[in-house]
């Protein structure tokens, strides 16, 4: 049975129609990346999932139930880090793992802490505030924070967009190792169609925005663990990321042409008749 | 030595200078007001000599009305102690509850604009009518007066939460309680903190209305009567005592905040 499924549903802001017709069905430990455009509705859709926002159409489904709000069996690893700036990069982990692991003792809880920060490697940056770490590292310690309550399933929105080609490849390495050993359902926000294929089970592209919808799942056919070098010259993945680039650059290019032909007609409705002196 | 460096000294002396300059040129008008257009008014050699034995001995007791300047001071700023922890004690929990409830805001936000223009003037004979003393009245009147900045910045802090800590809050289920403990209070922290200074601040411009209305012993119960005395002198004195204190309080608020915005 599906552990996370979305019905058909539907997300506006006001007179913007972000997302139409959405559905998706996510396996127990299973790896879903979800790929598209920036503004096309990616954290949109996500917070759908965490519950932090509800559809206006359609419906959101956790282990079979309609999700009526947010909860840690949803881990969320937001976009834009989420720290709070007056707690250091330990007690950020720390307020996470007290609630969840509320009846552990403290010692468990800090070693549990501790353990998470020295996973994304910060026990070195422990002490310090989110405004004195670097914008990599605040993305660590949101890891970190995600990962420490030990969720069902892991949303994570864009989690390595903000690092070095060097780190995001040893946290790309990490959450695989995650997936792996821990059989996590996991969703992954990504801008990036080769980070999506080197950890995937199936990518879904998420078509140019407004009124953007999930495309054709792919699933990646690459044995694990993948190596991103020799990946390069794999006809299966080059095969995949024309398909899946290709699917998005055509969504965009449709989206232009009708919302440039909207203004067309707008302009000439708008223009008044009138010959030119 | 270079020159940037060489710029920022001449910027720290400028910081030192200019304001003596400033006031010089001040004292300079005031002597010179004082001697053609408002000869009433003292010139600042007759203060000087008038307040010395107060400013020289300013912990002296020689009379109830005849202390040295700081132990005026020191009632003062004991009598504004009480008040204003009043004032912080509720305005800071009515500031959460406009800040967090839009049915409570909606409800009374308009009483609360509705009386924070009130003069502590018109608080006093109140505070005479339902305490019957004048200690009491003046702790309700600075109260009164001084709890609007504090109410309104941490309702202000509350709205100004971002979503994002609440959402972190939320995905981990906190319970309200938690929520304000430890997301709502810190991150309201610094506009609060504007609130305590503000009205601070108004506590302190309240006192000497408070203290001449009840001839209470501090530095305006101080001015009043040397003003009944015709002892002017002394009523410049005050005033500069009573400035010089309310801007080292603000200052002092001042850093704390600022410890809190950056730290
Ligand atoms: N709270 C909101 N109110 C109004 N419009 C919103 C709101 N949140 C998102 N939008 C709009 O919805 C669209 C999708 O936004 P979303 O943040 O989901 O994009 P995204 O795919 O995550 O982009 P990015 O890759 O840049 O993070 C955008 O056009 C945005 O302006
Ligand atoms: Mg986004």
């Amino acid at each position: 049975m599906a552990i996370l499924e979305l019905e058909q549903v539907h997300k506006s802001f006001g007179t913007t129609h972000v997302l139409s017709d959405v559905s998706l069905s996510v396996e127990p430990g299973e790896l879903v990346a979800i790929v598209g455009f920036s503004g096309a509705g990616k954290s949109t859709l996500m917070a759908l999932l965490s519950g932090l926002s509800k559809p206006d159409q359609g419906r959101v489904l956790f282990k079979g139930k309609p999700v009526e709000g947010p909860s840690p069996e949803r881990g969320v690893v937001f976009q834009n880090y989420s720290l709070l700036p007056w707690l250091s990069a330990f007690e950020n982990v720390e307020l996470a793992v007290r609630e969840v692991f509320s009846k552990d003792s403290r010692n468990a809880q800090r070693e549990r802490v501790a353990r998470y920060l020295e996973m994304v490697g910060l026990t070195y940056a422990k002490e310090r505030r989110p405004a004195e770490l670097s914008g990599g590292m605040r993305q660590r310690v949101a890891l970190a924070r995600a990962l420490a309550i030990e969720p069902e399933v892991l949303l994570m929105d864009e989690p390595l967009s903000a690092l070095d080609a060097l780190t995001r490849a040893t946290l790309q390495d990490e959450i695989e190792r995650i997936a792996r050993v821990s059989g996590k359902t996991i969703l992954l926000v990504t801008n990036d169609v080769d980070e999506a294929i080197l950890l995937a089970d199936r990518i879904v592209p998420l078509s140019a925005g407004p009124e953007a919808t999930l495309g054709a799942p792919t699933p990646v056919e690459i044995a694990r663990p993948r190596d991103r070098r020799a990946m390069n010259h794999d006809p299966h993945f080059r095969k995949i990321r024309a398909s899946i680039t290709d699917y998005l650059l055509e969504t965009q290019r449709v989206r232009r042409a009708r919302s440039a032909a909207n203004r067309r007609v707008a302009a000439e409705s708008a223009l008044p008749v009138e010959s030119p002196a | 030595m270079n020159s940037f460096t060489r710029e920022k000294l001449e910027k720290r002396i400028g910081l030192l200078v200019l304001p003596l300059i400033g006031g010089a040129i001040v004292v300079a008008l005031w002597a010179v007001a004082s001697s053609t257009v408002a000869t009433s008014l003292p010139s600042p050699s007759r203060t000087w000599e008038a307040s010395r034995l107060y400013v020289m001995e300013p912990f002296e007791k020689r009379g109830e009305l005849d202390q040295g300047i700081l132990r005026f001071t020191w009632y003062s700023l004991t009598r504004v102690a009480k008040g204003y922890v009043i004032a912080i004690l509720l305005g800071t929990p009515l500031g959460f509850l406009l800040g967090m409830s839009n049915f409570f805001r909606a409800s009374f936000d308009p009483i609360v604009q509705i009386l924070r223009p009130v003069s502590p003037l018109a608080w006093l004979p109140l505070g005479f009518v339902l305490f019957h003393k004048p200690e009491p009245a003046g702790t309700f009147t600075i109260a009164m007066c001084s709890m609007w900045p504090t109410v309104l910045n941490t309702a202000l802090g509350v709205r100004s939460v971002p979503q994002d800590y609440l959402n972190v809050a939320k995905v981990l289920k906190l319970s309200k309680l938690k929520t304000l403990v430890k997301v709502m209070v810190p991150a309201a922290m610094p506009y609060m903190f504007t609130g305590f200074r503000l009205s601070l601040g108004i506590a302190w411009l309240v006192i000497v209305a408070a203290e001449m209305l009840t001839g209470a012993p501090g530095v305006g119960g101080f001015l009043w009567q040397e003003y009944n005395s015709l002892i002017y002198e002394h009523i410049i004195l005050c005033i500069l005592t009573i400035g010089i204190v309310g801007f080292v309080l603000d200052r002092m608020m001042g850093l704390v905040e600022k410890r809190l915005r950056t730290g």
